[in-house]
């Protein structure tokens, strides 16, 4: 049965997926599929959490969908359109990634906020990175500091505001709690949800953590080995998953995040 | 200097051989090897000077100093290994510098348009856009690596490979004209460079020397400019493709 016959809200999927493969040399140079014939519709407006073990390909196929990676074979719609007929800078602005460990640009935090814009050549208005700082939790006093001195948590926090800097339609998030304090990442987790649902976003967020995954996401997309082994409405594949893959994963899951 | 004499230079090559030994870097192979091919080298090329001054020719000259670049070429290409084409910018780059300078040295009527000077000059320009070309690539890839996520988080917001590059660019042209704008600030202080020591030992006025060592200090710091910019804006594309990603 497929993800549209089982969720109770209408949806329409944003991104689709088909027959996405991609492969890399393996230490012997041969290569070998990170991502194996991958089918898949990603909704539009809806938290979408990919989940699964290490290696089994989940940022590998977030690098496909703002075009930082290339798939082998098949080919991936963004609104209906394929992504290799989007103008590619134009999509990145529309489609934006914040990476696991935040990357700080050099200079103030200001300066990495108004990095979007400022590639455009339009200079961020104050008020507007007082607006975003705000937005994700962060004191506008900060705006002067450099950005390098700022904690783990308050990178985390300057890195999505400079992604919100582009208005993005898409926010790609791997893993963006992982390399924080538990409390740290509770409030980057609300944030996100919060933000999402006020700007009314897309959000595909790649976890680790399975209760985060309850939380947060309306679907959920498990992948192992290169391949989606399930898609489910969250609250359906918590409630009882349908493959033994699934089952597993859930069971292996819950000692790690009872 | 008689040719005793010259061979006792050795002296120096076996102090150099007996270092390595004693401190077992194990470059007494490289340093005998060195030494033997610059002093056939060496001796080649001057009897091909004494040649070519002794019948000034057009051609000659041309040949001569397309031989440095093409040498020149083969050698700073190495420090690209992996880039596709990198030669071929490698070359224009140092082609270009070398046309630039000699043609702005001989439209001031700086030098005269005779073989001595042009291939004298070209020499020490090409030579010294060699290394600038080596190290500008390989200063630019330790910049990529060193900075990968840096460019990835640039390109996720939407930079064209040019705005992505533009900070590891400029500081490797930066670290390329370091060793230029060093000897502009310590010649004389620390060091008589060697074309004016030259000039010298073979008895010409220290203050003629001085005045072709201006010359060539400002030309020299010019060529680096020139080559490390010239290279950096045709090779930063290599490190991309046409999707704006980082090449794999």
């Amino acid at each position: 049965m497929s993800l549209q016959a089982t969720t109770q809200r209408a949806w329409s999927p944003l991104f689709q997926l088909r027959g996405v493969s991609r492969r890399r040399p393996d230490a012997s140079g041969e290569p070998v599929a990170i991502l194996d014939h991958i089918h898949l519709d990603l909704a539009g407006g809806l938290i979408t959490t990919l989940v699964g073990p290490s290696g089994a390909g989940k940022s590998s196929l977030l690098h496909l969908l703002n075009r930082l990676d290339e798939p082998d074979e098949g080919s991936i719609l963004y609104q209906g359109r394929d992504l290799r007929q989007w103008d590619v800078v134009e999509l990145r602005r529309s489609v934006g990634l914040v990476l696991q460990a935040p990357v700080m640009l050099p200079g103030t935090v200001e300066q990495n906020v108004g990095a979007g814009p400022r590639l455009r050549g339009q200079a961020l208005a104050r008020e507007r990175a007082v607006e975003l700082l705000r937005l994700v939790g962060l004191a506008p006093a900060l705006l002067e500091r450099k950005a390098a001195d700022l904690s783990g948590g308050e990178q985390q926090r300057v890195s999505l505001a400079r992604t919100l800097a582009n208005e993005p339609r898409v926010l790609l998030l791997d893993e963006v709690t992982a390399s924080l304090d538990p409390g740290s990442a509770r409030d980057v987790e609300e944030l996100i949800v919060g933000l999402t649902s006020r700007l009314s976003l897309t959000a595909v967020w790649i976890t680790h953590n399975l209760a985060q995954a309850e939380r947060c996401g309306d679907h959920l997309v498990l992948m192992a080995h290169g391949r989606v082994a399930e898609e489910a409405v969250t609250a359906g594949f918590f409630a009882g998953p349908a493959t033994e893959e699934g089952r597993r994963f859930l069971e292996s899951g819950k000692e790690v995040h009872p | 200097m008689s040719s005793f004499t010259l061979s006792l230079t050795l002296a120096f090559t076996l102090l150099a051989v007996a270092a390595s030994y004693w401190q077992r870097l194990a470059l007494e192979r490289d340093i005998l090897i060195g030494t033997v091919r610059a002093a056939v080298q060496l001796l080649a090329v001057g009897y091909i000077l004494y040649f070519v001054f002794h019948a000034p020719s057009l051609i000659f000259t041309f040949l001569m100093v397309a031989v440095m670049v093409g040498v020149a070429t083969q050698n700073a290409s190495r420090r690209g290994k992996g880039l596709p084409g990198v030669q071929w910018r490698v070359l224009a780059a140092l082609t270009l510098t070398e046309v630039v300078t000699i043609g702005l040295m001989l439209l001031f009527r700086m030098i005269q348009p005779t073989p001595q000077y042009v291939i004298s000059l070209s020499g020490m320009i090409v030579g010294n856009a060699m290394v600038v070309a080596g190290l500008l690539l390989n200063r630019l890839q330790g910049e990529v690596d060193a900075r990968r996520d840096e460019l990835r988080v640039l390109l996720s917001l939407g930079a064209t490979p040019r705005q992505a590059i533009q900070d590891q660019l400029r500081a490797a042209v930066r670290a390329c004209m370091i060793p230029a704008v060093d000897s502009l600030k310590t010649v004389g202080l620390v060091q008589l460079p060697g074309m004016m020591t030259g000039q010298i030992l073979a008895g010409a006025s220290p203050i003629v020397a001085v005045r072709y060592q201006i010359l060539i200090m400002f030309s020299l710091t010019s060529a680096a400019a020139l080559c490390s910019i010239i290279l950096g804006l045709l090779t930063y594309r290599l490190y991309f493709n046409q999707a704006y990603q980082l090449a794999r």
